[in-house]
């Protein structure tokens, strides 16, 4: 297991960017914990493995052949690699590992090489020619650790000619593991809270309103106001939604009194929910559609209940792409259908506003109305750079136009702040690494993983400290905040140096005048 | 011979045609349920045949990720459709005058897709990445193509083949009247190895020419707010 050793921080290239020589087996012992059997039943999952291989191993196939069926990205992708290598060098967890198997290439043959071997002709004649290989136990094995250590932010099928996207992929294979029993404990457990108590760090009603009440007081001291931070008020025009670790992890929670902040100094009417108290979903992470749209649904459920006209999201990268891209779909948030389900909800929204709207998206907007104002010397102690998420740079956009989504949030520090600097162009927009910490892999026994995978933002991030002494990273993610808070020190970092966009906004806008 | 050859072409388009024909009816059928085009991604369909057409006419995504994979795959793909193009001769009479232009420039397409199939077969052996992730059928795949350029780069200027009994034979097959065929070793290994290419495409990771069409990651357009997109096994759920 990952705590054998302690973790530690690969040194950074001299020459950036230099392609790592290949370490075979490097990262094969890295392997996350497995769901026990209450996990994954309560999940619907069978409880584990079955006790005879061939039971299993006709599952595997089975649920492949199902997925097939239904996913035309697994096909297409399945079929269409031609081993080009454009991707080779592309991951992050390649570059911190050097593990071959994490080169998104060689983390899709894990499963293509089984795909060819029951679905193609060449493959059930000539295995060997064509690298096919029969379905094993070590197979298995390998796919529930390799796809363990996928973060699932499509940063190679930007440079895929094909646009193979890794991240189907993995999603698969962790969908087809959950299957059988063989499940990740870290994400299973945190959808399992969420179906339990409604938010993925298992923070009950009681405590929230708590939490909030002690948010409104600290505000209160700091700035003489009244900012509240309502729960469940029926009839309010906003509900936002947001991920649970704003409510009380650091530096999360500067984002979230910077949301109210903004509400306020608009004197927009909004309110949390405790039912909708988690803006995360991991059922993207683990594949599964059903649990992907149950856990969606509760933010329909609310907004039916609380009667609210918008919907608005928190700064979390992947809720931001299940918002923005899948909501619709699976929930009918969202705009354009011709369905009584999607009605019933749309009908109840006021589409003169994005449905659903980023919490960027609409601070940008009174910022451009000049509805908020801002002191922007109150960030003058801070050189700021930011960090592109992956799921929103390359799953989701912001605003009219593609790229919305990288403008819009620099727009928003641009206009709190006077110290900007971007990092070097091809870490960044769509470009960008991710965190290393995504998809389902913000987990302690991942952690070498997760130091290793921080490597190439860490260097470039070391360029920006080195030549404008940056010092605040900020980022719309909490995913992104929180592993980076964890590994930056190994990496000599601050953790004080996270933060997020409104924790930026939090500091500098004009609250008493307004 | 001539019966043999006559016999494996109708075989061997055959299965490419109706191969080829069902994987394209099998991709179309199955359904995408969740809207995933790599953002930023045009939002309206306009958008996306001009994204398609940059992918297919330039390789930009490849572009944007390696230099020399791009130049050798990208002069590899264009010279192989001229050399397509240039065949074009051997099927039309009289030939079309857009044909017959081309034929020079064909030329240099032969010797331009042997040495970037070159290029792309030694960095198989010496990138060890792209060794790593190579399977046997990856070098054959190369070998053919070699070898389809090599015997056919043979005929033009080292052992002529009689072309014009070659065009009565091929003009012959089109009208399923069978003409006689030179006996020429290199024009034997030529058409023997097409079909084999003929054989395999439907197969194998050829499937990248229809493939890319129908990649969510490219082909969906950026507008999930806008329009609700539901799958038909999805709607299901909504209905229990």
């Amino acid at each position: 297991m990952a705590d054998a050793k302690a973790p530690a921080a690969p040194a950074l290239r001299e020459i950036f960017p230099a392609i790592p020589a290949l370490v075979p087996g490097a990262m094969a012992e890295t392997k996350s914990y497995v769901a026990n059997d209450k996990i994954q039943e309560s999940l619907g999952f069978p409880g584990q493995l079955a006790e005879n291989w061939q039971d299993t191993h006709d599952a595997v196939i089975a649920k492949m052949g199902d997925l097939l069926s239904k996913q035309r990205a697994l096909k297409v992708y399945m079929d269409a690699c031609v081993h080009c290598g454009a991707c080779t060098d592309k991951c992050h967890y390649f570059i911190g590992t050097n593990d071959p198997k994490n080169m998104p290439v060689a983390r899709q043959d894990l499963m293509r090489s089984v795909y060819r071997r029951y679905f193609t002709l060449p493959g059930k004649l000539f295995p060997k020619l064509v690298g096919a290989r029969d379905l094993t136990r070590d197979v298995l094995d390998e796919w529930y650790t390799y796809y363990n250590q996928c973060s699932e932010c499509r940063r190679c099928s930007v440079f895929c000619p094909y646009g193979i996207d890794t991240a189907e992929i993995t999603m698969a294979g962790r969908e087809i593991l959950d299957s059988v029993g063989y499940g990740q404990k870290y994400s299973n457990e945190i959808i399992a809270k969420v179906h339990k108590i409604g938010n993925n760090l298992g923070l009950p009603g009681p405590a929230l309103t708590n939490t909030l009440e002690g948010l409104e007081e600290d505000v209160k001291e700091d700035t003489g106001l009244d900012v509240r931070y309502p729960l469940d008020v029926q009839g309010a025009e906003v509900l936002l939604v947001t991920p649970s670790a704003d409510f009380f992890a650091e530096p999360h929670i500067e984002s979230l009194i910077g949301y109210g902040k903004v509400f306020h100094a608009a004197g927009i009417s909004w309110t949390l929910s405790t039912k909708a108290s988690e803006a995360g979903n991991f059922g993207m992470f683990i594949g599964n559609y059903e649990q992907l749209r149950k856990i969606a649904l509760r933010v329909r459920e609310a907004a039916l209940e609380l009667g609210v006209k918008r919907i608005v999201v928190g700064e979390c990268g992947h809720a931001w792409r299940v918002a923005y891209s899948f909501w619709n779909t699976l929930t009918g948030i969202g705009a354009g259908a011709d369905d009584p389900f999607a009605i019933q909800l749309q009908s109840q929204l006021d589409h003169r506003y994005k449905q659903p709207m980023h919490i960027c998206e609409l601070t940008w907007d009174l910022i451009q109305q000049g509805a908020i104002s801002f002191d922007k010397a109150a960030n003058d102690h801070r050189i700021i750079t930011f960090h592109d998420s992956c799921n929103v740079a390359r799953g989701s956009r912001m605003g009219d136009s593609p790229g919305g989504q990288f403008e819009i949030p620099r727009n928003i520090i641009r206009a709190v702040a006077n110290h900007y600097v971007e990092m070097a162009p091809g870490t960044t927009h769509e470009q960008t690494f991710c965190c290393g910490g995504g998809g389902g892999l913000l987990t302690d026994d991942l952690l070498d993983l997760r130091v290793k995978g921080a490597l190439p933002r860490m260097e470039v991030l070391q360029q920006v400290v080195d030549s404008h002494g940056v010092n605040f990273m900020a980022t719309i993610c909490a995913i992104c905040k929180a592993q980076f808070t964890k590994v930056v020190p190994y990496y000599g970092f601050k953790m004080s140096m996270i933060g997020g966009v409104h924790q930026l906004v939090s500091t500098a806008i004009r609250l008493g005048d307004k | 011979m001539s019966l043999l050859f006559a016999a494996l072409f109708y075989f061997a388009a055959a299965v490419l045609l109706i191969g080829v024909a069902r994987k394209i009816v099998d991709y179309w059928r199955t359904p995408a349920p969740l809207l995933i085009p790599t953002t930023p991604a045009p939002t309206t369909q306009g958008g996306v045949v001009l994204r398609m057409f940059r992918e297919l006419a330039f390789f930009e995504s490849l572009f944007k990720s390696n230099l020399w994979i791009w130049a050798l795959g990208w002069i590899f793909h264009l010279s192989l459709a001229l050399v397509l193009l240039r065949h074009l001769r051997y099927f039309t009479e009289p030939v079309w005058e857009w044909v017959a232009f081309i034929q020079p420039f064909g030329m240099y397409g032969g010797f331009a897709m042997a040495a970037c199939l070159a290029g792309l077969w030694a960095r198989r052996f010496f990138v060890e990445r792209i060794r790593y992730i190579s399977t046997f059928s990856d070098h054959l795949m190369l070998l053919l193509l070699l070898g389809i350029a090599a015997s056919g780069l043979m005929m033009k200027f080292v052992a002529h083949t009689d072309i014009v009994a070659v065009k009565t034979f091929f003009l012959g097959l089109l009208r399923f009247d069978i003409q006689p065929l030179p006996g020429d070793g290199p024009l034997y290994v030529h058409l023997s190895l097409v079909a084999l290419l003929m054989l395999v495409f439907p197969f194998s990771k050829l499937l990248h020419a229809p493939g890319v069409f129908f990649s969510p990651s490219r082909n969906q357009a950026d507008n999930p707010r806008e329009k609700r997109h539901l799958s038909p096994w999805a709607a299901k759920l909504e209905a229990k």
